[in-house]
């Protein structure tokens, strides 16, 4: 093993005593010297999500998150420097995070949250306009698909997600108004995060459309009575799902 | 002699942090630059990249890259220097700067600058990387001094010998972080301000101040713990002040990346940096021009 190879292993494993080969100035190799590595490695990885979770963090409280965090990091590390994506398997792992168990709605949290940060971060375009869709001669409407803007995500839940996620944008969080299923739209239409809840109904509708269905598949996927695909689609349009098709590349 | 290395004014700036970007943007505080870390405005747009526009329109911009792995032993990612290449071509830095230490190993990040061995080995394998690094992005680079906790039995080369022959060798310029020299120094016993004198200081394009923290280790002696989540203790002024005795004027950032103040408060660690410098400026003969 190279000198990196067994520090990169003692930092990774706890169980491990500090690589060889070290010294201090009084000669030993010192384990609470190398601990300050293993510290630092693990601290700003769990800080890391701490930023990137903060309502999953104010949901279960900080102690908790943190011990949650440091169970993640032990089993995932970065494999990129660019740590903007670091954390995508973090719903995933809260779901099957025995203590979390209870929590039905935490995954789905960190779902957000994570698509949040993608939508920030996400490639700058111009969201396609209603004035787009006036254009579109009305015969040929249901062969029509849209592309994705960079920046849209859909995720469904069958907690107020949207709800909990509002709530906790103010210290202390406002009181939770429903106990509803509900599946939240982001977006980035311009600079700013948008959450958008759907009306219930309209989910399938938009999942089929974002995933590059046309306008008359993805109606015909739903057949709920209150469902109206005119403002269904009015209501995307809106938000910002779509991305323009003059800049299309 | 610095302006070899990047065109950054001889002043004090501070690190570029989300929470403060509308106040900068509203009082445009005199600052002589920003220092940003390349991989956080690494995303493919958004408000990172906005607001990095609009400030690097009334500021110069410093560089500084954090996940490189300079002193790694593999390759260096062409992935990530593309990347950083990809943003010196977008905001046209005064300056790029990196660190003497590593951070990933085969596939893993691990997110902190860690130490190495200065060995015959190590110097030519960091050279082989520097080349690397400043004919895939174009410009010239700084190579930062590192804090450290421990010392390699095999390391065979004094740090600052280390650092003085790679940049004989590569012709990159230093970044000397003044908060490391008291760091390391007290961690192992040196001298800091025997380092500083034995210090190349022609090759130094730019410094850096930070706060530390304070712990022992299992003897009981002083280890200090380069933190950033603090103003910088008065040690470390003082360092600073004898410093740029030796080098002149030379910009200079104030680093606090944890426990992240408001801008008021960071904006006084700058002022009160600028004031050192400006003394020095003041007691320095025109000829260091």
């Amino acid at each position: 093993m190279s000198t990196f190879e067994s520090f990169a292993a003692a930092i990774a494993n706890p169980d491990l005593p500090p690589p060889r080969g070290l010294s201090s100035v009084a000669g030993a190799n010192d384990p609470l010297r190398f601990a300050v590595y293993r510290n630092n490695v693990h601290v700003s990885l769990v800080s890391a999500l701490l930023k990137g979770f903060p309502v999953v963090a104010a949901l279960v409280g900080e102690p908790f998150f943190k011990a949650m965090a440091r169970a993640y990091v032990a089993e995932n590390r970065p494999r990129s420097p660019v740590l903007l994506h670091y954390g995508d398997g973090f719903a995933a792992f809260i779901a099957s995070f025995p203590p979390a168990q209870k929590l039905a709605y935490l995954p789905d949290v960190a779902r957000l949250e994570y698509a949040w940060r993608q939508a920030y971060h996400a490639a700058d375009r111009p969201p396609l306009t209603l004035a787009h869709l006036s254009g579109i001669p009305s015969e040929t409407l249901p062969e029509q698909s849209f592309a994705p803007h960079p920046a849209a995500a859909l995720i469904a839940s069958s907690s107020p997600i949207g709800a909990i996620w509002s709530a906790h944008q103010q210290t202390p969080p406002a009181p939770l108004d429903t106990g509803a299923a509900q599946s939240v739209l982001v977006t980035r239409p311009h600079h700013e995060v948008r959450l958008t809840v759907l009306p219930p109904h309209d989910y399938a509708f938009a999942r089929a459309l974002l995933d590059g269905a046309s306008i008359g598949d993805a109606a015909a996927r739903n057949e709920a009575p209150e469902f109206d695909p005119g403002t269904a689609l009015v209501g995307l349009i809106g938000a910002g799902a779509f991305a323009s098709p003059e800049t299309a590349q | 002699m610095a302006h070899r290395y990047n065109t950054l004014p001889a002043s004090a700036g501070v690190g570029l942090k989300p929470e403060h970007y509308r106040e900068i943007l509203a009082d445009r505080p005199a600052l002589g630059f920003f220092e940003v870390h390349a991989e956080n405005y690494m995303g493919a747009g958004g408000p990172p990249h906005r607001y990095l526009e609009a400030i690097a329109e009334h500021y110069p911009l410093s560089l500084h890259g954090v996940g490189l792995s300079i002193g790694g032993e593999g390759p260096l990612d062409p992935t990530h220097l593309a990347r950083l290449r990809h943003l010196i071509d977008t905001y046209r830095p005064a300056s790029f700067s990196e660190h003497l230490a590593w951070s990933s190993h085969g596939s893993e990040y691990l997110n902190d600058l860690l130490p190495l061995p200065y060995t015959a080995e190590s110097l030519d394998r960091i050279c082989g990387h520097v080349d690397t690094v400043q004919s895939a992005l174009g410009v010239p680079m700084l190579l930062e001094n590192p804090s450290t906790y421990v010392l390699f039995e095999d390391s065979t080369i004094d740090e600052i010998e280390f650092l003085a022959a790679i940049a004989e060798r590569t012709g990159c310029g230093l970044l000397l972080d003044v908060n490391n020299v008291m760091v390391s120094s007290v961690n192992h016993g040196w001298d800091p301000v025997a380092y500083i004198d034995r210090f190349p200081v022609d090759r130094v394009g730019e410094l850096h101040l930070a706060g530390y923290d304070e712990t022992q280790d299992s003897a009981g002696a002083r280890l200090l713990i380069d933190a950033h989540g603090s103003a910088v203790r008065p040690d470390v002024f003082r360092l600073f002040e004898h410093t740029l005795a030796r080098t002149g004027p030379r910009p200079t950032l104030v680093e606090w990346d944890n426990d992240i103040p408001d801008f008021p408060t960071l904006l006084n660690e700058a002022r009160l940096a600028q004031q050192v410098v400006d003394r020095v400026a003041d007691a320095t003969p025109k000829a260091a021009e």
